[in-house]
């Protein structure tokens, strides 16, 4: 097996008093989608945003293709190839779509904003991810729909040669043709070589294109299974109970936030 | 539902395959290329949608010329659209500076007084030919160095860098004491004006104290700081031909028909070169027939202008006033400049992006912090050059200077030409198209020998509409949107 190619170690973050992430260890392997579950509130989007920078961490070790990595903002993990999906999107509603997939890294020649070739690139990205109802990517995107903002977020994400791609509930906005796109493209990026963590409650889709499965309860991680050692029954006691038969935290009812 | 799914898989493949040719059909609008018509529907649709910019300032423009002109004989004379253009300058280059900082959804109360400062530092330097030390006297000269290093200090620290320079360069002129030069006091009124943005500009961005506060703060330091600057009562006069100038005097012949070539032949060379590039790459671009009609419009508009305002349009024989006011080159330059940074550099980008989602901007790597510093140091240079013009106007500078009405107007002027006070959209035209209907209205109102109690309600009724306006143009565009 390959070396990994993101890895946690004891990851620990607390909101003033509140504890949100407990010791979290996450392996995240080149080639494979690890599929990161649990209830509302177990801490995914925490867990997401320390990764991505935006949170800085308590405690705890990146390491990043087996060397230890300081991430202290977006731009670190952009620069290492760590690209975020996020929940909530993170779209300036008064830019269209080609300003918003390129911001913060916009193309320039000669010291200003090569319009046409983002243009280009961007337009290119979009259709590989067969976005047809939007007529123009000069389209603000305040007036998209929600589906496809969601898009526009995803393309932002796989616009980049990177190497690691973490989607937090890409498909919560989506119809079922564009979560079918979605979720091919999380196994096409995958098969590329990418290292893909994917936060969905939709068990059919995790077990659809996860190879491993983290389940988060309460800021703990639960346990990291193989998607084709367990059921969806054993994988859903993880997420409510964070214990199921042999697997997950020793003594759950002690675990507090 | 299995042979649902594989058809749906087989689209995908399909679509995968032939990419660059799905690009083509899936995105109609961004190839093929406009008609004339479309181009024309499409413009409308989007102003029907709430995206006005400044269409409603444009059209009150027009009515108000025609208003004025019917009643007053004067008003359309070439001598007093000269002087409008003259009297309109400040409050315009200061309103340019100021919509930088309302991109960002911020305000900036101070930039009134804050201007009143450089101009008071720049007629003292004059007044004691560069002698600050001796025109100030010791304590003042000692807090206003020690603030211009503080004003370097934050600026480093934020890495606004020219920012930093520039708080430099005043502390340099200050300290040195060069003999007085007029361009070396518009220099330092400018390098003051960006040091007072550092210092306003780090309170808000890093210390976080909300920017109404910072600056209403500020408003009252600053008003403060001149009146200990001038003395209570005084009046500093301009007694120098080079500042006088920039205010009153005018391009001569050659020099207003040179600015005519530059402008117009400029405009075009940027608008074609973009608009064939879009053509030559198959991207969407309006039809050439139109962009050439925009053009030539211009062109014939400016011509005329030009051609009108290089016209004898002295009220006596005994003296000439002819060619184009200074004024005019010098907020054309500064719309350029300020519209290219925001158009297209990264720098632009950000701001508008930070003005519409921090936390996207955030996360997108942009520096935030930085970002809202610096729109501070931008507005509070603008309005040291808005100071240099309007006490050019008057050759002197009184403990009023940058009081009163300025900021107010400025902002006025901003918002009417539709600049949202919302953060996020707004052009630098807007400005100057605001800045001449605040201008026109003052002319006109004037002339009709209106007292002051009616100049003043009519300028805030018409305040008061344009953001009515901006506020339901985007509640407009909020329900037409999904
Ligand atoms: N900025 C914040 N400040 C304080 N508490 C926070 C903050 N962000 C998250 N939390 C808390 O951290 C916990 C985990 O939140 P998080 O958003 O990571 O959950 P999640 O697993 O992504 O849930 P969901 O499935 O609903 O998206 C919650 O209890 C939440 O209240
Ligand atoms: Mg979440």
């Amino acid at each position: 097996m390959s070396e990994p190619i993101l890895e946690l170690r004891g990851i620990n973050k607390s909101f003033g008093p509140v504890h949100v992430l407990h010791d979290i260890d996450l392996v995240v392997n080149p080639g494979e989608v690890t599929a990161l579950v649990g209830d509302n509130g177990a801490g995914k989007s925490t867990l997401v945003k320390c990764i991505a920078g935006i949170h800085p961490t308590d405690s705890g070790e990146v390491l990043f293709n087996g060397q230890p990595v300081q991430i202290r903002g977006p731009r670190d993990a952009a620069d290492l190839g760590i690209e975020v999906v996020y929940q909530d999107l993170a779209l300036a509603d008064n830019l269209d779509i080609v300003q918003n997939m390129f911001l913060g890294r916009e193309r320039t020649k000669a010291g200003l904003l090569d319009e046409t070739d983002m243009e280009q690139a961007a337009r290119k990205t979009l259709a590989s991810l067969s976005v047809r109802t939007v007529k123009s990517v000069r389209t603000q995107v305040s007036s998209l729909s929600g589906g496809q903002r969601q898009t526009v977020a995803i393309a932002k994400a796989v616009l980049w040669n990177s190497k690691v791609v973490l989607l937090d509930e890409p498909t919560a906005a989506l119809g079922v043709a564009q979560t079918r796109q979605v979720l091919d493209l999380v196994r096409r990026l995958a098969e590329q070589g990418l290292g893909v963590v994917l936060i969905s409650h939709n068990m059919n889709d995790v077990f659809e294109v996860a190879d491993r499965i983290a389940c988060l309860y309460l800021g703990r991680m639960a346990a990291v299974v193989s998607s084709k050692e367990v059921t969806h029954g054993q994988v859903v006691e993880l997420i409510t109970a964070g214990r199921s038969g042999d697997l997950g935290i020793a003594r759950p009812e002690a675990a507090t936030i | 539902m299995s042979s649902e799914e594989a058809s749906m898989t087989k689209t995908t493949e399909s679509t995968e395959q032939e990419a660059p040719q799905g690009a083509i059909s899936d995105f109609g609008i961004d190839t093929t290329s406009q008609s004339t018509g479309e181009a024309i529907r499409d413009y409308w649709a989007r102003v029907r949608g709430g995206e006005l910019g400044s269409l409603p300032a444009l059209l009150g423009l027009v009515v108000l010329l025609i208003v004025f002109s019917a009643l007053s004989d004067t008003f359309f004379t070439l001598g007093n659209l000269a002087n409008l253009l003259q009297q309109g300058a400040s409050i315009t280059i200061i309103a340019m500076g100021l919509v930088f900082v309302l991109l960002l959804g911020e305000i900036d109360l101070s930039a009134g007084t804050a201007s009143g400062v450089t101009a008071s530092v720049m007629a003292l330097h004059l007044i004691h030919n560069g002698n600050l030390l001796g025109g100030m006297g010791d304590t003042v000269f000692y807090v206003f160095c020690g603030l211009l290093v503080l004003a370097i200090v934050l600026a480093v620290v934020m890495k606004i860098w020219a920012g930093a320079a520039l708080s430099a360069v005043a502390l340099v002129i200050a300290a040195v004491g060069i003999p007085a030069n007029a361009w070396l006091e518009m220099l330092l009124a400018v390098c003051v004006g960006a040091a007072i943005g550092c210092i306003t500009g780090f309170l808000v961005a890093k210390v976080g104290i909300p920017s109404f506060v910072v600056t209403l703060a500020l408003f009252l330091v600053w008003g403060g700081v001149v009146l200990q600057l001038i003395g209570q009562g005084g009046t500093l006069g301009l007694r120098d031909d080079t500042i006088f100038n920039v205010a009153n005097g005018n391009l001569n012949f050659v020099g207003s028909w040179a600015l005519f070539v530059i402008a117009v032949g400029g405009y075009a060379a940027v608008v074609l070169t973009r608009h064939f590039s879009r053509l030559r790459r198959g991207l969407v671009a309006q039809p050439t027939t139109l962009v050439l009609t925009k053009i030539g419009a211009l062109a014939v508009l400016a011509a005329i202008i030009t051609y009108a305002l290089s016209l004898n349009r002295a009220p006596s024989n005994l003296v000439v006033i002819e060619g184009v006011p200074y004024v005019v080159p010098l907020v054309l330059v500064l719309l350029v400049i300020g519209t290219f940074v925001l158009d297209r550099t990264s720098y632009g980008r950000h701001v508008y992006a930070v003005g519409g989602n921090k936390e996207a901007a955030r996360r997108a790597g942009i520096n935030v912090e930085r970002i809202r510093m610096s729109v501070f140091v931008i507005a509070s240079s603008a309005a040291a050059i808005g100071a240099i013009v309007y006490s050019s106007k008057v050759g002197s500078v009184d403990p009023n200077a940058g009081g009163g009405n300025t900021l107010l107007l400025s902002v006025g002027a901003a918002v009417i030409g539709g600049t949202s006070l919302f953060g996020g959209k707004g052009r630098l035209r807007d400005a100057v198209i605001g800045g001449a209907v605040l201008a026109i209205i003052q002319n006109g109102m004037g002339l009709l020998k209106q007292p002051a109690a009616v100049v003043f309600i009519v300028t805030g009724l018409v305040l008061l509409l344009a953001a009515s306006v901006d506020a339901l143009s985007r509640r407009r565009a909020a329900t037409a949107a999904r």
